[in-house]
């Protein structure tokens, strides 16, 4: 369990973070979603493209998400994702949570404070 | 959703996550080839950016999944898997274990239903019995009901009380119904008012007995025991209403209690009203048991101190006739000592039945140390595969729980077995009870003794897995992954633990055998004992009783119970007959009262002893094997010539006259007012309330007397038991031929309690050979267990030390300094065992004085021999494999490398 923790991504709880945000705009299948937060983080964050499946089964397990078989631009057989109400609700207060705590470390490592 | 819906779920969900995934790959290699990359490097790219499938794939199952349970249900497999590669340990250790606790289970059951659970009476818990000591009446403190209630006390107590919510009198006795079929003699609670109520059951049929069947002159009638109603009337609902001749009285039937209800703790035919004549009553007729209903919130003491207040008014309410002290029994020093009825009914078993469990308890601690020796032994040889698991990440709290689940487990299949065992056990136990065990009827294995029993299998699994989980689970697995037990000796630490478990057994197998041995000495002093009869295996003896309503004359009377016994001896191989009032130990109520012996003194206040009043015919004690000591027997002639004479108890004479000759020939009387009556002779003591009760003082009466009592005209004991010696007593012919005897006598004669005086014995010593039984099994399995545990802890010690062995065989050692090596091991370890043993029982064997009998608690005989028992035993346990360890070929033992 241990060493599949570390590989996950910056911090437990971001890529779900990042996920749930991407769906908010709109709903897309598994590879779409990868696609996208690859490109809009310029590849700036290592994401192993695998990882994204577990977390949106512990997504569609918390019902923060649901998945429906549909088909995609490439005319595939696949899941879509959308975001629930729940989802919605619990994105508003990660996001929240993540701003004040980026800012507190900010603020800690803004230069000349200390 | 169900577990069932869950799984298809589950499927249904990795099933379409791998898909999901293959699709993602086929899209990224679609992409990357669009993108201008060869068809094989795509594929390669689209992998490597992807990770690890599988992994994706566990990772993602995982979010769905209760991984502690599923990890336990891993462990449970495993377990089960382990137990099934080693079916020679797996039987011995489920064998061990479900012996132990189908033992403890069956055992439980008894304890359960006759001490814990409640009276099957409603809100048994008020229920109390009005029991009364009077420490200064002398002689009434030998009878175990104490004090009876009067039925003057009876009345006082129901008006004046403020503790009850209602109370009674009752008391139980024979009676012969005729009228409906052949006469027959039955079993009768006669009961005052309230008695029905406070007992708070209501009839199945019918209705109670009520105020208006107490009126002496009122209407006369009967309630019926379902068994009765059954047997005798096929369950005919038309019964009420209808009437039957109880003792020569008719009687209507207006009700039938229902099934199972037993009245406080015996069976029963009928039930008929006392109905007191309340003009007539006195002070004294100390003959009634007393029950009531304590009022809500009420506690005993408070009852205690009402029936205490109660006493004065009682003996200002009532005489004994003119001129007499009402207070003179104050002198008795009457004290009301109320216990609940569970009490009661329990009586001295509960002492018994703890005793019992404890050592069923002990043989289960025996039995665990037993599979706790196994399952070390089996740890050590898979300390490489737990070093192995632990190598490959496994934590060592997850290794513990492996193994404790693999006991636990063990402990709950035996526990399976145990239950079959226990249903087994309680029918034996129920066969093999005595019969006076209370509730026997009652027992069986509910809803608690199942729980008793699963409780026990976790613990016990638990119990005996913890010790070489915690051993060899701990964090020393590198060593052991290194030396895997060939090249380093085993360590002294590891034996410790072993030597420590036999240690043990050995102690306890030596108390529960003590505690056997002092049950074996207590049944040899109870064999010793002289009964004051001989040879019960072929005294037969039988009730028979002579309703007023078939012969009216006193006279009469005992002449029919002469013819009796003259048919009788013609029965062939009858040797004698005779009869009496009762048989010892046949149980039922005696007489009682004061004697006043000629010459002696009497100040004012003090009251003669009060002493058992037999009544016997001439030859009675000739036939049952009573000796006489001093003067002659009754005659037929002393009988129908109503002479003034009677005979007494040795140790009567002793206290009165000194000597028993010098007794022949005195005089004495039942009241200052009375004829004096002469000693004619003196017979041997006779244990009349039990072999265990000290032999009371009796005065023998012949069967046929004039004015006791007073009473003027002569009369006859109409209920007698008749004793017949013959060697074919107890035999159904032999029944079958004294019955058409009495019947040739009269034919509506009723014949009851046919039985042999070793009957009577067995059920007089039943308390006792029930826990000799006990005791003995748990003893015998006590010591097979611990033979076992010493023989398999030292055959393990040989195998581990086998190449020490070779070396020292090797260097010269002869094959006797082997064996004297490993006897000396053992001895060591059973020395000490018995030391603990013997201090242990020093102090539990006092637990149970009470079922000891001419025996101490501390008896050194069964000490020393015990001690010396399991010494030999130990030793003989160990030889077999000390001898194999002489027989060790030194070149096979070092080659072994």
């Amino acid at each position: 369990m241990m060493r599949r923790e570390t590989r996950r991504d910056l911090f437990p709880g971001a890529l779900e973070m990042m996920i749930l945000r991407t769906l908010k705009r709109q709903p897309l299948h598994g590879y779409a979603l990868v696609q996208h937060i690859k490109r809009v983080s310029d590849d700036l964050l290592q994401i192993e493209e695998g990882s994204v499946y577990p977390a949106l089964q512990r997504l569609l397990k918390a019902e923060l998400v649901k998945a429906e078989w549909g088909v995609s631009a490439t005319s595939r057989r696949v899941r879509i994702y959308r975001l629930t109400a729940a989802g919605v609700k619990h994105l508003e207060r990660e996001v929240s949570s993540f701003e004040r705590m980026l800012e507190g470390i900010t603020r800690v490592l803004a230069p000349g404070e200390l | 959703m169900n577990w069932l819906e869950r799984m298809s779920f589950r499927r249904r969900m990795y099933g379409e996550l791998s898909e999901e995934i293959r699709a993602h790959l086929e899209e990224k290699v679609e992409e990357l080839v669009a993108g201008g990359m060869g068809r094989k490097d795509a594929e390669a790219a689209a992998r490597r950016e992807l990770g690890n499938v599988t992994l994706v794939e566990e990772d993602g199952r995982n979010a769905w999944r209760w991984l502690a349970m599923e990890n336990f249900l891993m462990d449970v497999r495993y377990g089960l898997r382990m137990l099934g590669r080693n079916p020679v340990f797996t039987a011995a250790a489920l064998l061990t274990i479900a012996i132990g606790i189908g033992a403890n289970a069956a055992v439980f059951s008894v304890v359960n239903s006759v001490l814990l659970k409640p009276l099957d009476y409603p809100r048994a818990e008020e229920l109390v019995v009005l029991h009364q000591v009077a420490p200064g009446a002398p002689g009434l403190a030998d009878f175990e009901n104490g004090l009876l209630l009067s039925p003057s006390m009876y009345f006082t107590y129901a008006e004046q009380n403020r503790s009850f919510q209602s109370l009674g009198v009752w008391d139980m006795g024979t009676a012969s119904v005729t009228g409906l079929a052949e006469p027959e003699q039955v079993r009768v609670v006669e009961l005052s008012d309230g008695v029905l109520g406070t007992l708070g059951v209501t009839p199945a049929v019918g209705r109670w007995l009520t105020a208006a069947d107490q009126v002496p002159n009122g209407p006369k009638s009967v309630m019926l025991s379902y068994g009765y109603w059954q047997r005798r009337f096929g369950r005919d609902r038309g019964v009420i209403g209808r009437n039957a001749i109880v003792d020569s009285q008719n009687r209507e039937i207006v009700g039938v209690m229902p099934q199972g209800f037993r009245f406080v703790d015996t069976d029963f035919d009928l039930i008929v009203p006392l109905a007191f004549e309340r003009g007539k009553l006195i002070l004294a007729g100390f003959g009634f048991h007393g029950i009531a209903r304590l009022k809500q919130g009420a506690t005993i003491e408070e009852a205690d101190a009402d029936l205490t207040r109660m006493l004065p008014i009682w003996m200002d309410s009532w005489s004994n006739g003119p001129g007499t002290n009402p207070h003179f029994y104050e002198t008795w020093k009457i004290t009301p000592l109320i216990r609940p009825l569970k009490q009661e009914v329990v009586g001295n078993m509960g002492e018994l039945l703890w005793v019992v469990m404890g050592t069923i308890g002990l043989v289960m601690l025996i039995a665990c140390a037993n599979v706790t020796n196994l399952l070390l032994v089996r740890v050590e040889a898979r300390q490489q595969e737990l070093a192995v698991r632990a190598a490959l990440g496994a934590g060592w709290m997850r290794i513990v729980r492996g193994l404790l689940v693999e006991s636990v487990m063990l402990g709950l299949l035996g526990g399976v077995l145990g239950a079959g065992l226990a249903y087994a056990g309680v029918r034996f136990l129920v066969a093999i009870g005595p019969a006076n065990l209370p509730r026997l009827s009652e027992i069986s294995i509910d809803a608690r003794t199942l729980g008793f029993t699963l409780l026990l299998s976790v613990l016990s699994g638990l119990l005996f897995g913890l010790i070489p989980a915690l051993k060899y689970a701990g964090p020393r697995t590198a060593l052991a992954l290194r030396s895997a037990g060939r090249t380093v000796s085993v360590s002294r630490e590891r034996h410790r633990a072993r030597n420590l478990l036999v240690m043990g057994q050995v102690a306890m197998a030596l108390v529960l055998l003590v505690s056997a041995g002092l049950m074996i000495r207590t049944f040899e002093a109870l064999r010793a004992v002289d009964t004051g009869f001989t040879d019960g295996q072929h005294l037969q003896v039988m009730r028979i009783s002579i309703p007023a309503s078939l012969v009216a004359k006193a006279e009469q009377v005992t002449r029919i119970q002469n013819e009796l016994v003259e048919k009788l001896e013609a029965v062939p191989g009858l040797k004698s007959a005779a009869f009496a009032s009762e048989m010892p130990m046949e149980g039922f109520d005696s007489d009682w009262d004061t004697i006043f012996a000629e010459g002696k003194t009497y100040s004012k206040g003090e009251l003669p002893p009060l002493l058992l009043y037999k009544h016997v015919s001439p030859g009675f004690f000739g036939a049952a094997g009573t000796r006489i000591i001093a003067g002659r027997d009754l005659t037929w002639t002393d009988v129908y010539g109503l002479r003034p004479v009677v005979m007494v108890s040795e140790n009567l004479a002793r206290e009165l006259w000194s000597t028993p000759s010098e007794a022949v020939g005195k005089r004495l009387r039942e009241d200052p007012g009375l004829p004096w009556r002469e000693v004619i002779g003196v017979v041997q003591d006779v244990r009349e309330k039990g072999v265990q009760e000290k032999a009371p003082e009796i005065v023998y009466w012949p069967t046929l007397v004039e004015n006791l009592f007073g009473h003027g005209p002569a009369q006859a004991i109409r209920t007698v038991t008749f004793v017949m010696r013959s060697e074919r007593g107890g035999t159904e012919s032999f029944l079958q031929e004294v019955r058409q005897a009495v019947w040739s006598v009269n034919s509506s004669l009723p014949t009851a309690s046919m039985r042999t005086m070793e009957d009577v014995y067995g059920k007089s010593v039943a308390r006792t050979s029930f826990t000799l039984v006990m005791l003995g099994i748990a003893g015998t399995m006590a010591l097979a267990l611990g033979i076992v545990g010493i023989y398999g802890v030292i055959s393990f010690t040989v195998s581990q030390r086998k190449r020490e062995i070779g070396i020292r065989l090797a260097l010269g050692a002869q094959g006797s300094d082997v064996v004297q090596m490993v006897l000396r091991q053992c001895a060591g370890v059973a020395l000490l065992g018995v030391g603990i043993g013997l201090g242990a029982a020093l102090g539990l064997t006092q637990l149970m004085k009470s079922l000891l009998f001419g025996v101490t608690a501390h008896d050194p005989l069964t000490f020393s021999f015990v001690a010396a028992l399991l010494m030999v035993v130990a030793l003989l346990a160990s030889y077999v494999p000390a001898r194999r360890a002489m027989k060790v070929d030194p070149m096979v033992a070092l080659r072994y490398e």
